[in-house]
């Protein structure tokens, strides 16, 4: 109570200090999608994080309020200072009223710095740090698809359910990958594991064998693989070659997406856990979407695309109810209700700006159980909004503290 | 931080087994600083699409097993065979026309035809890659008694060591590799002798290609066959031929192997370092030795 006494003062508090700008500006509202269009994430955002913002602007009608909608998209290069640069750009001269995607969570807790000089609206569905609603918190951020908190507290806690006591970590270089450790590593403690070592690792490295062996000497019963995307794939391939699992040792992939699955193919992944908000095959309305991402991408889309659809969708709802594009005003209406569509279920936004919503935790098929190329994981357990996204010590988040 | 507590001091067994795993690394960054360090040698070109070279033989290895069924061993040969003819292609339809321009048109040239083939690929096929099996006789690990080796590494090293030193031999022992040193020093007096050079210079870029390509198809089973691999090589390579002297067949070959130990010690003592250490090797040897630990001056 005494939380939404204080977010509703410096909801208004906000309001009064941006009253002027409320109306839309010009003739068209603008959404930016940023994202890695060319190197390890490009897959998993990238140009699939474009079409799906198409997509959504196509499913609403083009216009709102009369007022045309335009999307276009940027390749940040997983690059902070080339994001930043970006949507300064964006932001001061080309108009651009929402961003969204930004995979890679250095990158994102740059635009956020940026977007929290101009009030403007971020809709982050790629990045996965926690510290984007922990500590580097800001009022006019959602982090709306996942975060390092939900990934830990969904194949973290599982696998230390499953025995998995002692960890090593092997640890992207960087914002995402310390985040996603420490989250994990708060998890692993808490349900009574322990941590026996870590080893930092350069952002898109080809070659893990070093790593692997350091991982092998430590002699933990897991080996979690904190990183993503083309790293991830190539940790996962080569703890193949090197006999991990055969050695006694097992894997946890801590972020997985649908296309690193894919580019692995089943016989190399079958088996692993992973958390995710979204599978293609899981329920008639993702299939439904999903079909139509197929048509025009020839992929099933990963969770940071459906993400991305369901952000733009839900921001215009906000602009067309609110007549506004004004950030503060945007998001008083985002964080006033209930958000639910065919990706989000449960949800709503936290004052810190986390959207808390219902986690999947899947398995990934054998070859024998598989039935086409994309048929890859099965739904092992649904964890509910208020388990996922439990923070061990509490939020650093200053909007939360007040 | 952990880690690096963890291996203050390294048992030898792990330290061992870095050497080794460095070595592998190394092989490749052997193979691939060769096939620049021989194009550089005769053509005077540096060669920016060397990257997308190994990424084709990669490819064309993948291509090869998919599509057409045909294994590993093959492919081992039939990828350097044909990026060999496009190696060959590429100088006969691009390089030739700058042959006699500064060398900075060929590294701007290479660069945007590097750009090209890697965004075409980029666009075709994503950025996570292509899986690609290990092939049946080399799958499994053995026992080294201070780390289980597997095997494909093992034939990596092996095949590694085997390409430079038949590339050394060729250049070094035999009448096609005197010819290519001889035009290399001078161009004219060689074609005076009745010697067509610029075949010459277009099997040599040809070999280098296929050397590239090569390394690629030794490198398909390890990494993902992906669009990204080239670029995310060849600027290190860049650093070992700069480390080991421009043009320097031995000096590149030597500098490869080193410099992928070192990289390998790296990643144990202080593994967020591990991609700037040869930088920084490059920048000292710049500093101290300019013309490369093997280079000639002048």
């Amino acid at each position: 109570m005494k939380r939404l006494t204080v977010l509703s003062a410096f909801a208004a508090a906000l309001l009064l200090s941006a009253g002027a700008h409320a109306q839309i500006k010009g003739n068209t509202v603008k959404i930016g999608v940023l994202t890695d269009m060319s190197s390890l994430y490009a897959d998993l955002g990238g140009p699939g994080s474009v079409a799906a913002a198409k997509m959504a602007v196509a499913d609403f009608g083009g216009t709102v309020n009369g007022k045309k909608i335009e999307v276009v998209g940027a390749d940040h290069q997983n690059k902070p200072d080339i994001g930043a640069a970006i949507a300064r750009q964006w932001f001061d001269t080309q108009g651009v009223d929402m961003i969204t995607d930004l995979t890679t969570s250095s990158v994102a807790l740059a635009v956020q710095e940026v977007a929290r000089q101009r009030n403007k609206v971020i809709l982050i569905t790629g990045a996965a740090s926690s510290d984007l609603t922990g500590k580097n918190c800001a009022p006019t951020s959602v982090h709306w698809e996942y975060d390092t908190t939900a990934l830990a507290n969904g194949t973290g806690a599982a696998v230390v359910k499953a025995g998995g006591k002692t960890w090593f970590f092997i640890t992207a270089d960087y914002a995402f990958g310390h985040s996603l450790q420490n989250d994990t590593a708060a998890v692993v403690k808490a349900s009574g594991g322990k941590v026996v070592g870590s080893v930092n690792v350069p952002l898109n490295t080809a070659d893990f064998s070093s790593y692997l062996l350091q991982a092998q000497a430590s002699k933990a019963q897991i080996v979690g693989l904190a990183n993503a995307g083309g790293d991830t794939i190539n940790s996962i391939k080569q703890a193949a070659e090197y006999g991990i699992v055969k050695g006694g040792q097992k894997l946890a992939g801590l972020l997985l997406f649908i296309t690193d699955v894919h580019s692995l193919g089943l016989q190399t992944a079958q088996g692993l856990e992973l958390t995710g908000s979204f599978y293609w095959n899981q329920t008639p309305e993702t299939r439904a979407w999903s079909k139509k991402f197929y048509a025009v991408m020839h992929k099933e889309p990963t969770m940071v695309q459906a993400g991305v659809y369901s952000s733009v969708m839900h921001y215009l709802q906000a602009v067309k109810a609110t007549n506004s594009v004004d950030g503060p005003t945007v998001m008083k209406y985002l964080k006033s209700r209930p958000i639910n569509d065919f990706l989000i279920h449960h949800g709503h936004i936290e004052a810190s700006g986390s959207l808390v919503h219902d986690m999947y935790l899947y398995e990934v098929k054998k070859p024998s159980e598989s039935k086409g190329p994309w048929d890859l994981y099965k739904l092992i357990a649904t964890i509910p909004s208020a388990v996922a996204y439990k923070l061990p010590h509490g939020n650093q988040c200053p909007l939360v503290k007040g | 931080m952990f880690s690096f507590l963890h291996v203050a001091m390294p048992p030898l067994p792990l330290f061992l087994a870095q050497l080794l795993v460095g070595l592998i690394n190394g092989g490749f960054y052997a193979i691939l600083s060769l096939g620049l360090a021989i194009i550089f040698g005769l053509l005077n070109i540096i060669n920016f699409a060397h990257g997308a070279l190994y990424m084709l033989g990669a490819f064309c290895a993948w291509f090869l097993l998919s599509w057409l069924g045909i294994s590993y061993w093959a492919a081992l040969l039939i990828a350097p065979v044909a990026v060999g003819l496009v190696g060959m292609a590429i100088e006969r339809l691009f390089l030739r026309r700058i042959a006699r321009l500064d060398h900075l048109y060929g590294l701007l040239l290479t660069f945007g035809l590097a750009l090209v083939i890697d965004g075409v690929f980029r666009q075709l096929y994503g950025s996570s890659g292509m899986p690609y099996s290990i092939p049946a006789e080399l799958q499994g690990a053995t026992d080294l008694g201070f780390m289980f080796l597997p095997n494909y590494r093992a034939w990596v090293i092996v095949a590694s060591f085997a390409v430079c030193a038949v590339t050394w031999f060729v250049i070094e022992r035999t009448r096609i590799g005197a010819l290519l040193r001889a035009a290399t020093e001078n161009p004219e007096l060689v074609r005076a002798f009745g010697i067509n050079v610029p075949r010459l210079v277009t099997l040599t870029y040809g070999a280098g290609a296929a050397l590239a390509a090569f390394a690629g198809v030794l490198a398909a089973p390890i990494y993902q066959v992906s669009p990204l691999m080239g670029v995310n090589i060849i600027t290190v390579v860049f650093a070992v031929v700069v480390i080991g002297g421009m043009g320097s067949i031995l000096g590149a070959v030597i500098s490869g192997f080193a410099l992928g130990v070192i990289e390998g010690m790296t990643k144990v003592f202080w593994p967020e370092a591990s991609t700037t250490v040869i930088f920084v090797i490059m920048a000292l040897v710049l500093l101290v030795k300019p013309a490369g630990l093997f280079g000639r001056a002048g």
